[in-house]
């Protein structure tokens, strides 16, 4: 019997990984900086060692061609771990995910598949400036095609690795870097981390996580946000006695909308908050799939707390204001419920 | 390797199967969408790019590739399609967006698949040369047989991809194939005005690999050169460029009038599928009645084929939902 763990979101993530690569020879991570570095963010950490160069495989800095090699060899059979470091790059490369990866099963009518995981960092909060603090998540999630899987802890960042090698679809699995634990980006988000037993095991896609019950107001986060909502949440408990119920879809796409109109037919009250920009976005989708199902549930106006369509300054007052923070979180929940 | 007798005449078959089924969907293309040409409307709708002129691209380099082999092609598929040895009628049945058709009719002109012959294409200029050099990575990872080749325009090699695919072909010493077929113009602006070098084949350096330029669309010194391509690919000395000078004879789609090429280049075009017939009577390969045979045969398969396609049903527009994804419902 091995002892209880508590491991954060990039260990679970990887230990998926190893997992897998020990298990099925036709799983290969290739990438930028995977082999001696173990990833930007630690998600190939020490893998290099454990599989070698031909199996951990560094790439050079060229996005549309080895997201385009990736594909490939995911159509012939094999299953690719593509890790990108910065969501922010998918500029570079929006091509082969959009038009290639996301595409093969569908032109070719089911004939051709591409098993394949991409990896990318994503969000700010760390004052690294505009091109590497993006979340980016509608412009993954607004293309058909591909599966979009948002961790936010550990238990769910090894399940969903597993299920997202193991399965036959593209799957982007887009990871926030403050959210991965990893050391230099401080002290790991303490609800972020998790008991993860050691056997591997897998989440469903599309199915959401109630992060906990209430009956109030609905909060409906993902990944950093989900924290954000957890504190936000604490704070108006404690401080107004205020019950909310947080809902972590894990997955955007497939999107468990079911689980989100439950709970707001309970509470009748709804806030989203997402990292990435607001407009056309996760926020507005969320709220759409709860309206055009039966607006009569809602009490009142649902409110969106997302970055309020700026680029993301890099001096530290300005880049929190734009952020979906616990506070701003706890101001708007005032304003919906009057206090 | 120099081509035999029997290759010779399969090559000449091969062109003039491709040029019949282009020019049949030349036919069907416009006979529907007059008086007012409309890209909506008639029984091949959309934008089609016939391979008219550039077929010995196809039937030069296809005969040296296996089943294990894989090919990715462009926006202008169908004598890829064809001397790979697909199927006529479910190639014409995809153009006309029937439910018999490849795809069924979700993929269309540009998007023809077929597994069994390893065939993809990608519509996005240099964008088939990634996936290919993925199955490349794959086999080598797997110490499995099989090359792969992708073939595309001169243009393309001016694509971002093309240089990141050829580097990483070079650094990991791929089994890939990079055709080139230079027609000499990228839609309406000419390799002259676009590429900085008169060679893309000489661009081979840059990335460590081999590099060929064929000249005059020749069937048989494209076979030739092929064969030098396909022996490194196979014998583990890695990637090639071959580049073949190549003719475009009706624009870049149908409706392109080609208003911009110089009156004297239009001219100076050749038609492979006459210099080729041509070639190989006086040299005494193929009788004269033989080439009649060939051409009746495959026009007559072709007849066929474009009736499939007709006589087919389009799918159910339902249909539009299905395979989105293959394992999640939801």
């Amino acid at each position: 019997m091995s002892s209880e763990r508590t491991l954060t979101v990039a260990r679970a993530g990887r230990e998926a990984v190893m997992w897998e690569m020990e298990n099925d020879t036709s799983v290969f991570m290739l990438g930028e900086d995977v082999f001696a570095f173990g990833g930007v963010f630690g998600t190939a950490d020490g893998l290099g060692e454990m599989f070698g160069p031909d199996r951990i495989l560094d790439t050079p800095i060229s996005e549309t061609g080895f997201i385009g090699l990736a594909t490939g060899a995911a159509m012939a059979g094999m299953r690719p771990i593509v890790e990108l470091a910065f969501v922010d790059f998918i500029g570079v490369c929006y091509n082969a995910i959009v038009n290639l990866a996301a595409k093969h099963y569908y032109l070719s009518n089911g004939q051709v598949k591409v098993p394949m995981v991409l990896m990318l960092g994503s969000g700010g909060g760390y004052s690294n400036g505009a091109q590497h603090s993006q979340s980016l998540l509608a412009s993954l999630a607004h293309m058909p095609g591909s599966v979009v899987v948002t961790p936010s802890n550990a238990y769910d960042a090894k399940g969903l690795m597993h299920s997202a090698i193991r399965s036959d679809d593209f799957v982007i699995y887009s990871g926030q870097k403050k959210v991965a634990g990893v050391g230099m980006l401080g002290t790991p988000i303490k609800t972020s981390m998790s008991v993860v037993p050691d056997e591997p095991y897998t989440i469903p896609f599309g199915v959401a996580n109630i992060v906990q019950e209430g009956t109030d107001l609905t909060m409906v986060g993902v990944s950093w946000t989900v924290h954000q909502c957890i504190e936000a949440a604490e704070r108006l408990q404690s401080e107004h006695n205020i019950s909310v119920e947080i809902i972590d879809p894990r997955t955007v796409v497939p999107l468990d909308r079911d689980a989100i109109f439950d709970s707001v037919k309970k509470t009748g009250k709804l806030l989203v908050a997402d990292e990435d920009y607001q407009s056309f976005g996760f926020t507005g989708e969320v709220i759409a799939s709860v309206v055009e199902r039966d607006p009569s549930v809602l009490s009142c106006a649902p409110v969106r707390v997302a970055n309020p369509d700026l680029n993301i300054p890099y001096s530290r007052p300005m880049e929190l204001r734009v952020l979906p923070t616990a506070d701003r979180i706890v101001e708007e929940s005032k304003k919906m419920l009057g206090l | 390797m120099k081509p035999n007798a029997a290759q010779r005449k399969a090559m000449y078959s091969d062109i003039v199967r491709s040029r019949e089924f282009d020019d049949r969907v030349l036919e069907l293309y416009f006979a529907d969408k007059m008086p007012v040409f409309d890209l909506a409307k008639g029984v091949i709708p959309g934008e089609i790019h016939s391979s008219h002129g550039q077929e010995p691209c196809a039937a030069g380099t296809m005969p040296h590739l296996t089943l294990e082999d894989t090919i990715t092609s462009n926006h202008r598929p169908h004598h890829h399609a064809i001397c790979r040895g697909l199927d006529l009628n479910k190639l014409a049945a995809e153009l006309m967006g029937k439910k018999t058709g490849y795809c069924a009719g979700k993929g269309g002109h540009m998007h023809i698949y077929s597994v069994e012959h390893k065939f993809s294409c990608s519509g996005i200029i240099a964008e088939g040369m990634g996936p290919a050099a993925g199955v490349a990575l794959a086999n080598k990872m797997r110490e499995q047989d099989g090359i792969a080749v992708s073939y595309m325009g001169e243009a393309a090699a001016n694509q971002g991809a093309f240089h990141e695919v050829m580097n990483m072909a070079g650094v990991y010493t791929l089994p890939y194939i990079c055709i080139i077929e230079d027609n000499n113009w990228g839609v309406s602006v000419s390799k002259k005005a676009s590429t900085a070098i008169e060679r893309n084949s000489e661009r081979a350096a840059s990335y460590g690999v081999y590099g060929e330029y064929v000249e005059d669309n020749d069937c048989d010194l494209i076979f030739e050169a092929m064969s030098r391509c396909v022996d490194r690919a196979r014998s583990g000395q890695g990637a090639s460029i071959l580049e073949i000078q190549t003719y475009r004879l009706k624009g870049h789609m149908h409706g392109d009038q080609m208003a911009y090429v110089p009156e004297e280049e239009v001219a100076a075009m050749k038609d492979c599928v006459v210099e080729y017939r041509n070639k190989l009577i006086s040299e005494g390969v193929l009788t004269e009645k033989e080439a009649e045979e060939i051409v009746s045969q495959q026009k007559s398969e072709v007849d066929v084929a474009i009736q499939f396609g007709l006589d087919s049903p389009y799918p159910d527009p339902e249909d539009a939902f299905q395979n989105t994804y293959a394992g999640v419902s939801k």
